[in-house]
C-alpha cells in the first residue's frame, strides 16, 4: 500500500484516505456484470483548516471520492481515518457523519421542496438529536441562518422562494446544523452565475475562518478552485495523477494531463488569451468501463511510450508536498 | 453595409403573471467575419436576442418593435416564408446542451443529410459526400463509420462537433453560437473552440458567441456586449470592455472572477440578487446593486453614451467622472436631477 500524502510533519491530518477504491457493478448483459472503477486506489491526506482542491474532468470519479469518503457509498477497498481513527463499524459512521458534511452541487434539486427553509436546517439536528428543547432548536436555527446571511423572515418559506444563491446558502447552513470539522464540497458554485459565485466563495472563506473548518473542496472551474484551495489534487479516470500546493500545481504542473488541463482554461483577459499557448488534447476521455492499462492518461498523452502502456506509474513525491504519477517525468520537464 | 444590423428590438414574453421584457431597446452591428460576444447573467436577454434574430421565441414570446437587418432585408414581420430561406442557410444556430439537441432515435448521418436536403438542391448522393465532408472538416474520425451511428455513440464533445456540422453545412453568413461549450470539460471546451475559431477563418463568416464566461469571450471575440436584465449596459472592442470597462455592471463582473492574484484574499462579488424581470425599477436595472447608485440612477435610466469609436456605455457614473474632470458642463436642469 502506498504511502498517505502528509505535506508538512507539524500538521496535524484531520483526514486520511488511503488506497481507496470504489468499483461500481454495471450490467453488461443478462447475468453478467462488470466493476466500472469510478475511483481507483486513491491516498490523500487533508490538514485541518485546509482547504484541499479537488478537480478533473466529468467521469473522473471526484464527486466519488467524496461520497464514499462520507460512507454515502460502502469503499470497495481502501482505509478512510478521521483525526487519528479508522471510520470502519456503523457506530464510526454514524459518529463521523456529525463531524463531516457535505454540500450538493445543485441548489434546485438538494432542497426538499416540501419543507420550510427551518425545517431543512432543522433536519440534521432531530436527526441526531442535537437539541433538547423546541426553543434551543429554534435558536440554534436562527443562528445558523445568521452564519449565511439568511435573516430570521425567510425560516417560514419555502425553498423555491429564493434565488439560486440563496438556496445554497440554506444547503450551507444544513451541513453546518451538526457543527462538523469537515465539508465535503460537492461543485457547490458551478449552477451560480458569475457575480452571485463569488459571494458564496467568500462566504466559504469566511466560514472557514470563523468555524475553524476543513474543506474538501471538488469543482471543475480551475480560477475558482485556485483561489480557494491551499492544495489542488488532480485525478483521471479514477486516479489521483498529480497532488500539489495550489500555486506550485499552477506555476509548475508537470504531469501532462495537468498541463493540457491548465493551460485549457479561457483566462479572461484578451491579451494573455490571445498569446496562451494551449495544449489542446486529442480525442476524448475514455470509458472508465474500458479504461486503458496501465497509465490511465496514455491514450491522449503525447509522450507515452511502451512502459505507459505496461503499468500504473508510482505516485510519488518529486518535491517537497508536490506527488506525481507518471513514468516520463524526468524527459518531458 | 453591415452584415447584421439590429436596431431598438423589443421581445416581450406574455406570461399570466405578465409581461416579461426579455429584450429591452437593443442595438448592434456585425460586419463580416467578425466574432462578437453577448454576455450577461441567466436571465439577462442574451438568449433571447438570438432568438429574437432567427425568430424561434417560444408560444408566449413576441418581437414588439425594432428591427433586424440581414444585408439590408427587414426580417421583423418578413413572414416565416422568407425566416425558412434564412434560417439554416444565411444564420445557423447552435445550441448549448448537445446531448438534447439531436434526435436520439435516427442516425447522425440522416439528420445531417436531412439538413443538407432542406436547404439545398443537392440530390441524396451529394448530400451524403457533403456530410461525410463536413465531419472530416469538423475533426470527426472515421466520418463513413460515423455517419450510421447514433447520438447516443458520441460524446458530447463529437455531438456538439456534429451540430457545428450541421449548422455549417449550408455555409451561412452567420453563426449564432449559444453558450456552446457550458456542458462540456475544459479540454473539450478548448478543442471546439479552436475548431470554431479556425472554421470561422477558413469560412470567412461571423459568429455570434452567447456566453456568461468572460474567459471564452477574451479568447474567442472583437466585440463584446454586456447585457443586463435585457438591456445592452456596454458594448465595444474586446480589448476596451476588458481593459477599460465603463459600466458599474461590467467594472462588477470583472472584479468578481477569481484569478491569479486573488488566490488568499477576498473577492469582490456584486451584492444582491438578479433583478426580477416582472418588477423592473424605474430607473437603471443595475441600480439596486450598485455600490455607487446616485439619485439620478434610481429614478432615471441611462442613455447610451459613446465613451470613444470603439466603445459605449449606459452609466451616469460616466457623467459624474466627466463632471468631475471638468470634460462635460451641464446645463441647469441637469444639475439639479443630480442632487
Amino acid at each position: 500500500m502506498r504511502k498517505a500524502v502528509t505535506t508538512v510533519s507539524d500538521k496535524q491530518p484531520l483526514i486520511e484516505v488511503k488506497n481507496l477504491k470504489e468499483y461500481f457493478n454495471i450490467s453488461t448483459g443478462m447475468f453478467r456484470s462488470k466493476p466500472l472503477k469510478a475511483v481507483d486506489g486513491v491516498s490523500f491526506s487533508i490538514n485541518k483548516g485546509e482547504t484541499l482542491g479537488l478537480v478533473g474532468e466529468s467521469g473522473c470519479g471526484k464527486t466519488t471520492v467524496g461520497r464514499t469518503l462520507l460512507h454515502l457509498y460502502k469503499p470497495t477497498g481502501g482505509e478512510i481515518w478521521y483525526n487519528g481513527k479508522r471510520i470502519k463499524s456503523k457506530s464510526d459512521i454514524k459518529e463521523f457523519r456529525k463531524k463531516a458534511t457535505m454540500v450538493f452541487q445543485d441548489p434546485y434539486s438538494s432542497l426538499n421542496p416540501r419543507m420550510t427553509v427551518s425545517d431543512i436546517i432543522g433536519e440534521p439536528l432531530d436527526v441526531h438529536k442535537l437539541t433538547k428543547t423546541k426553543k434551543e432548536r429554534e435558536e440554534r436555527i436562527l443562528e445558523l441562518m445568521g452564519y449565511v446571511g439568511l435573516n430570521s423572515e425567510h425560516a417560514a418559506r419555502y425553498a423555491h422562494e429564493f434565488s439560486g444563491g440563496q438556496r445554497q446558502r440554506i444547503g450551507i447552513a444544513r451541513s453546518l446544523a451538526v457543527n462538523p470539522d469537515f465539508i465535503v464540497c460537492d461543485e457547490p458554485v458551478s449552477a451560480l452565475d458569475v457575480s452571485i459565485q463569488a459571494q458564496v466563495i467568500n462566504m466559504f472563506d469566511e466560514l472557514q475562518e470563523k468555524l475553524g473548518l476543513t474543506y474538501l473542496f471538488i469543482a471543475h472551474d480551475l480560477l475558482v478552485v485556485r483561489h480557494i484551495s491551499d492544495r489542488i489534487a488532480v485525478m483521471y479516470l479514477g486516479k489521483m495523477v498529480e497532488l500539489a500546493p495550489a500555486a506550485e500545481i499552477y506555476d509548475h504542473p508537470l504531469h501532462p494531463y495537468s498541463k493540457s488541463l491548465l493551460s485549457a482554461v479561457p483566462v479572461p483577459d484578451p491579451k494573455v488569451a490571445r498569446a496562451n499557448k494551449r495544449i489542446v488534447l486529442t480525442g476524448d476521455i475514455p470509458s472508465p468501463l474500458n479504461a486503458p492499462s496501465g497509465c490511465p492518461f496514455r491514450t491522449r498523452c503525447q509522450y507515452a511510450c511502451e512502459k505507459c502502456a505496461e503499468s500504473m506509474p508510482p505516485f510519488e513525491e518529486v518535491s517537497t508536498g508536490h506527488f506525481v504519477a507518471c513514468h516520463r517525468l524526468a524527459e518531458i520537464n | 453595409m453591415a452584415l447584421l444590423e439590429v436596431k431598438n428590438l423589443q421581445t416581450s414574453f406574455f406570461t399570466d403573471a405578465g409581461e416579461v421584457k426579455a429584450v429591452n431597446d437593443v442595438s448592434f452591428t456585425l460586419d463580416r467575419g467578425k466574432v462578437l460576444g453577448i454576455v450577461g447573467e441567466s436571465g439577462s436577454g442574451k438568449s433571447v436576442t438570438a432568438y429574437s434574430i432567427m425568430q424561434i421565441l417560444a408560444g408566449t414570446g413576441k418581437i414588439i418593435g425594432g428591427s433586424v437587418k440581414l444585408d439590408g432585408q427587414e426580417l421583423v414581420g418578413a413572414g416565416e416564408k422568407v425566416m425558412k430561406t434564412v434560417r439554416g442557410n444565411r444564420i445557423s444556430i447552435i445550441f448549448q446542451d448537445p446531448m438534447t439537441s439531436l434526435n436520439p432515435t435516427y442516425t447522425i448521418g440522416r439528420q445531417l443529410m436531412e439538413a443538407i436536403m432542406l436547404h439545398t438542391d443537392r440530390n441524396k448522393k451529394q448530400a451524403y459526400d457533403r456530410a461525410v465532408e463536413m465531419l472530416r472538416l469538423v475533426n470527426i474520425n472515421e466520418p463513413e463509420k460515423r455517419m450510421k451511428q447514433y447520438p447516443f455513440e458520441h460524446s458530447g464533445g463529437m455531438r456538439q462537433r456534429v451540430m457545428i456540422a450541421m449548422a455549417l453545412a449550408c455555409e451561412p453568413d452567420i453563426l449564432i453560437a449559444d453558450e456552446p461549450t457550458t456542458a462540456l470539460d475544459v479540454t473539450i471546451q478548448a478543442q471546439i473552440l479552436e475548431l470554431m475559431g479556425s472554421l470561422q477563418r477558413e469560412l470567412g463568416m461571423a459568429i455570434i458567441m452567447i456566453t456568461h464566461d468572460l474567459g471564452v469571450v477574451a479568447q474567442m471575440c472583437d466585440e463584446v456586449i454586456v447585457m443586463y436584465a435585457g438591456s445592452i449596459c456596454e458594448q465595444g472592442t474586446a480589448d476596451e470592455i476588458f481593459y477599460n470597462p465603463k459600466h458599474e455592471y461590467t467594472k462588477g463582473l470583472m472584479r468578481s472572477i477569481p484569478t491569479a492574484d486573488t488566490a488568499g484574499s477576498k473577492l469582490h462579488p456584486i451584492t444582491g440578487t438578479p433583478i426580477d424581470l416582472l418588477n423592473m425599477p424605474k430607473g437603471c436595472p443595475f441600480a439596486p446593486r450598485c455600490d455607487n447608485a446616485m439619485k439620478i440612477c434610481i429614478n432615471h435610466r441611462a442613455e447610451r453614451m459613446q465613451i470613444n469609436d470603439d466603445h459605449a456605455a449606459a452609466c451616469w457614473m460616466n457623467v459624474k467622472e466627466g463632471v468631475e474632470k471638468g470634460e462635460i458642463v451641464l446645463d441647469e436642469e441637469g444639475g439639479d436631477d443630480r442632487e
